[in-house]
């Protein structure tokens, strides 16, 4: 049953707001819809307004990062109709340059969202007052969520009995980070030593 | 324009991280006139552990455990939704006994949780004895975690396609007479608040939140619920046997602190009649998958089969792969609604795994809640949002 009623929710956008979708699709039941960038503040505002739609919570704003492709970053809207008891995911690819409306005029509940993602992927809403890193420490840098960053990280801090503060230092693993990827078992993970590494740098 | 006088000046003071009634690791930042709160600037992430980015760099399975140090108050809560999220992925059905021990200790969990919280938000306005009665209770349920799993709060109990264990009938006959005793508890600890003077003055008409708020805010839950809205996702989007369930969905009428406490009060007699329904219910059989595809073969198994060795190898090194494709799965946690937005890229590591937190979203309306409230205010605004800082700052 629901089913056909995320198809006919999936119609009904497309017939409106035809022109600010490049596609959609239901997987598990649920419906993801794919947003232009420019367009996407319309298509959250008819979701939220129409009377069929009535998509009123907020439930997640996410960024995912997406390294390879030309538009690297997917901002993911949940959102909710609690009157219909249905549910809509909308995505809206971004480059790392360009920015993003923040739907926080239409959501006080996008302000952390929005926030937690600039925080943890760099992307820029367009128009939030108060776009400051949420979740990292005072004073981090970098954007910890990004495939290109590595799970170490790159500082590490830690309190200085001499200089009686904390202190942050540039992360030093007494062993080399290991990476297993598991994905074959019987070959064990593929290490490249650092020397090898090295040779391959300068001839590439 | 004269300038304001000395008097007159804004005053800004520091409440945290370090205060017992911010309940974790939260500073607030509040600007005061006088006595009355202006302006609140939550700082939060000082528990961030960057769950997510790990999560990116484990197997499915590995992944799971980080869902128990998210909420640790009801861990095997987040652990479900997490399930859930993998179980639609692969699409797989899990056991109904199974489907009932997960409500089970989802139930337990969301006790756990609701005592914690109504007895603490009642000794930050002033009362000492709800948390001792209450830690007394709580101290039993953990013994129950415990004998289902081995651990008091760090379960890794639900597993992608039904539990790891089976639960002894001893332990279910226990869970069973510990419900009789709890409710008299309840109504001790009911004795000693609703009526209360001090704690009504502290809580009611404190924090009103009305119900087009819950809907600007995306609140979800008890925060919902307090306002009289009667949004329930076991009720809405039932998921395991929900549906089979008999439960009452409590609503408040205010919108404020008082009101949340009522119904919180109320869940948990609520979930005491499930516990109960779901004893009664509860069948035999397997309590996981049994198609093979991520449960590891049993270890009797393991000592004939050359194949089941080897697939128990892979299943624990190698992990299950999970194919291409994104899911959003959300349980009713204890504080809300707690929901896993997994992408997967068809290899044994989740690409992305976004945690929607329901404390999170609470939190972020202090500002709006606290506006014009005075300063003792805050910290039964903070007991009644129910936050911990595991799920906020992951």
């Amino acid at each position: 049953m629901s089913k056909t009623r995320l198809e006919q929710l999936a119609e009904r956008l497309d017939g409106k707001m035809g022109n600010a979708l490049t596609g959609w699709q239901i997987a598990h039941d649920q419906l993801t819809v794919e947003v232009h960038l420019d367009q996407i503040l319309s298509v959250l505002s008819f979701l939220r307004d129409d009377a069929k739609c009535r998509f009123t919570t907020l439930v997640d704003i996410c960024g995912v990062d997406f390294p390879g492709r030309s538009a690297r970053f997917d901002v993911v809207y949940h959102l909710l109709s609690m009157t219909q008891n249905m549910r809509i995911r909308l995505k809206v690819a971004v480059d790392e340059d360009e920015t993003i409306p923040s739907a926080l005029p239409m959501f006080p509940a996008a302000n952390w969202y929005e926030r937690e993602a600039f925080d943890m992927y760099g992307i820029v809403f367009d128009g939030h007052p108060d776009l400051r890193r949420l979740l990292t420490d005072y004073g981090f840098t970098g954007h910890p969520l990004r495939k290109d960053f590595p799970l170490s990280g790159h500082v590490e801090c830690r309190y200085d009995e001499e200089q009686k503060r904390v202190i942050y230092e540039p992360v030093s693993l007494p062993q080399e980070f290991r990476q297993f990827d598991n994905l074959s078992p019987w070959e064990g993970a593929n290490y490249v030593r650092e020397e090898e590494a090295k040779g391959e740098a300068e001839d590439g | 324009m004269a300038e304001p006088a000395e008097t007159d000046r804004k005053f800004t003071i520091n409440f945290g991280p370090q205060h017992p009634a911010a309940h974790g690791v939260l500073r607030l930042v509040l600007e005061l006139d006088g006595e009355v709160v202006e302006r609140v600037d939550p700082h939060i992430g000082l528990l961030h552990r960057g769950t997510e980015k790990l999560i990116e760099h484990k197997t499915y399975l590995q992944a799971m455990p980080y869902f128990d140090r998210l909420d640790y108050v009801a861990p095997m809560n987040q652990e479900h939704a997490f399930c859930l999220a993998v179980e639609k992925m692969l699409d797989i059905k899990v056991p109904r006994r199974a489907q009932f021990i997960r409500v089970l200790y989802s139930e337990i969990g969301r006790i756990l949780s609701h005592l914690l919280n109504v007895t603490t938000q009642a000794m930050d306005v002033g009362a000492l004895t709800p948390p001792l009665w209450g830690f007394e209770e709580r101290e039993k349920l953990m013994v129950f975690y415990e004998r289902a799993c081995g651990s008091r709060l760090h379960a890794a109990y639900f597993r992608p396609g039904g539990v790891h264990q089976d639960l002894p009938p001893e332990l279910i006959e226990d869970i069973g007479e510990w419900c009789k005793t709890f409710l008299p508890v309840l109504k001790d600890i009911e004795g000693l608040l609703n009526n209360n003077r001090i704690f009504k003055q502290r809580n009611c008409d404190i924090g009103v939140i009305s119900q087009q708020d819950v809907l600007d805010l995306g609140f979800s839950g008890v925060m919902v619920r307090g306002s009289g809205l009667s949004w329930d996702i076991r009720r809405a989007e039932p998921y395991e046997v929900y549906s089979e369930l008999e439960f009452d969905i409590p609503v408040g009428v205010h919108g404020d602190c008082y009101d949340r406490y009522l119904v919180r009060m109320e869940e948990m007699r609520q979930s005491v009649h499930i516990i109960e329904q779901c004893i009664a219910k509860m069948p035999e059989g397997p309590v996981m998958e049994t198609g093979g595809k991520v449960a590891p073969p049993r270890r009797a198994e393991m000592k004939q089969s050359m194949e089941a060795l080897i697939h128990h190898f892979k299943l624990y090194t190698e992990g299950f792969h999970v194919p291409e494709g994104e899911v959003y799965a959300a349980i009713e946690a204890p504080k809300g609604e707690f929901g896993v937005y997994l992408v997967a890229d068809g290899s044994n590591k989740p690409y992305r795994c976004k945690i929607k937190a329901p404390g999170f979203a609470h939190l972020q309306a202090m500002d709006f809640m606290c506006k014009g409230h005075m300063l003792a205010d805050v910290s039964a605004i903070i007991g009644s949002l129910d936050v911990v800082f595991g799920e906020i700052d992951r």
